[in-house]
């Protein structure tokens, strides 16, 4: 079965949300998005999501061709002073996309550069990253793993606090952070190596452990039992043509590679 | 009591060195007309609080800002917003970077009177190292340190409403009213622009008075600015200008604010529409499908 890389990797980042219940769970960007609606759409009927926009949907929209929001499966008004309301609650769960994210899983969206006053590159902003990792899951979806993303020191702006002892507030514990998966192109992580070190789960087919350490700028754990990424199932990929009909997932990564290489390098 | 005045009569109330807060949300409903007023204006040196997008880029671009208080400058479809990016990058401007949520929480303390609210947004965060002026305090309930989000209270509030009368009551039709209300409460001195004047009977329909998110004695003057939203939303009546937004990113990206000012500013209200194309055709904008 052919399945593209952006397609394994929604998938994995789908079974994020499996066993979570009824939170609200939020994508950010085209293939988070994706991988939340599929989950909501299979493993976990119980997720909340909304339209992007302000409106809680108890049936995800699709993430290509729809043509306005009137016939969208409202739920609840959910405008973004409330979202505040429901994140602080801790009932949510969200797939993010650092620019940078370290060995502690504190992660940056802010700007690139040392210097406040004047930063080399001025990217987003720390938008809600701070407020939400102290008060639920979040998960990271990197669409290039790289030493550029994955930093060897900490963060240069460290927007959300991870599991770093140096930053822990006062009353706080480690394990009051809940910093759960990494998907990236490469493979998918977690923090439940030693003192929650960052840690393989899985590496996506034809990759090997090598290339994982060679593209991270720290040392990563490795679960005992090293896996190999499933592959999307075909009721998966179905669903996939139905959340995205016009296909945008194959513009998301650099010429849209396959989910399995080695099939690549046989190939004619 | 009439509030009706023109844009240049109702941003008289802002002097050199005030605090400016915007409402909208990037590129969604924001003041545009009255940020365009004050570009035009002799004022300088503002704080500026906003959930940022060409509102803040603009002013910044002009020289107009000393310091934004900001979670994200964004135009949602475009990331980043181009002339707030260069002037960050060149160290134009202070800042004050705090989360979304903490910029809620200030704006809520403002408005009800509270010196801070305090909260678990910002901790073990960079938030903290780079707002020293952001306090930490004890709680007397439990054994934890908190931030003391101080209280956000602009001088003057810009907001952008789809209908409002001449006694300041303000109906946000879209689909949410983001933070305005926060910003109203907040704020010494509101100023609203409205897509439609209108009697003051047409909030008697209960499902128009629901629309209604703070009440008239939080709003001092109204100006009557149709497609005064532009290039940002103003659902339900008109969505975002895709194409002037490439054209704004390009220009302010690679030939600066000069540029820009040339090609659409304008001496007034009316001029810059003629630049743009026009009302009817800023009102015929599709609204955008997330």
């Amino acid at each position: 079965m052919n399945f593209s890389l952006a397609e394994l990797m929604v998938c994995a980042a789908s079974r994020i949300f499996a066993d979570e219940g009824e939170v609200l769970v939020t994508g950010i960007g085209l293939l988070p998005r994706l991988a939340a609606s599929l989950a909501m759409r299979t493993s976990n009927p119980d997720i909340m999501m909304t339209d992007s926009q302000s409106f809680m949907l108890s049936k995800p929209n699709p993430v290509s061709g729809m043509a306005n929001h009137e016939a969208q499966a409202n739920e609840n008004w959910m405008g973004f002073a409330r979202i505040f309301d429901n994140v602080w609650s801790g009932h949510r769960h969200a797939l993010v996309g650092p620019s940078q994210i370290d060995r502690y899983g504190q992660s940056n969206i802010s700007a690139l550069g040392r210097s406040y006053q004047a930063p080399k590159v001025q990217l987003l902003g720390v938008r809600g990253f701070p407020g939400n990792s102290i008060s639920h899951a979040n998960s990271f979806f990197v669409p290039a793993h790289s030493r550029r993303v994955f930093v060897e020191g900490e963060c240069d702006v460290v927007c959300s606090i991870g599991y770093n002892p140096g930053r822990l507030p006062r009353g706080y514990r480690l394990a009051d952070i809940d910093i759960r998966n990494v998907v990236t192109d490469l493979c998918v992580l977690d923090f439940l190596g030693p003192s929650h070190q960052m840690r393989v789960v899985s590496l996506h087919p034809g990759v090997s452990l090598d290339e994982v350490r060679d593209n991270t700028g720290f040392e990563l754990a490795v679960a005992e039992g090293l896996s190999e990424t499933a592959p999307p199932t075909e009721p998966q990929l179905l669903l996939l043509d139905e959340l995205d009909p016009l296909d945008l997932r194959a513009r998301q990564l650099k010429n849209n590679p396959p989910g399995n290489r080695t099939m690549e390098e046989s190939a004619p | 009591m009439d509030k009706l005045v023109s844009a240049s009569e109702a941003l008289s109330v802002i002097e050199d060195g005030m605090t400016v807060g915007i409402g909208g949300w990037g590129p969604r409903r924001k003041p545009m007309a009255l940020v365009r007023e004050l570009l035009r204006s002799e004022v300088k040196d503002l704080t500026v609080i906003a959930y940022g997008g060409a509102d803040v880029g603009l002013l910044c671009a002009a020289g107009k800002v000393r310091r934004v208080i900001f979670a994200f400058v964004s135009l949602d479809f475009l990331p980043l917003e181009p002339a707030f990016r260069k002037a960050r990058q060149a160290g134009a401007v202070d800042v004050m970077e705090i989360d979304e949520g903490m910029l809620l929480l200030g704006l809520r303390a403002g408005a009800w009177g509270c010196p801070y609210i305090p909260t678990r947004i910002g901790l073990g965060t960079d938030v903290l190292k780079n707002a020293p002026d952001i306090a930490l305090v004890d709680s007397p309930y439990d054994d934890k340190e908190w931030v003391a989000m101080p209280a956000l209270r602009p001088d003057v509030a810009l907001l952008h409403v789809t209908r409002a009368d001449r006694r300041g009551v303000c109906e946000i039709a879209g689909p949410d009213h983001y933070m305005d209300d926060l910003f109203a409460r907040a704020a010494g001195h509101t100023v609203v622009s409205t897509e439609e004047m209108v009697d003051s009977t047409y909030f008697h329909d209960p499902t128009v008075a629901r629309r209604v998110f703070w009440e008239r004695n939080c709003t001092q003057a109204v100006v009557h600015l149709p497609g005064g939203a532009h290039p940002s939303s103003s659902d339900p009546l008109y969505g975002f200008d895709v194409p002037h937004f490439k054209r704004y990113n390009q220009l302010l990206s690679e030939d600066g604010y000069a540029a820009w000012v040339a090609e659409f500013l304008g001496d007034g209200e009316a001029a810059y529409q003629d630049n743009v194309g026009g009302l009817a055709g800023i009102q015929s904008l599709p609204l955008p499908v997330y």
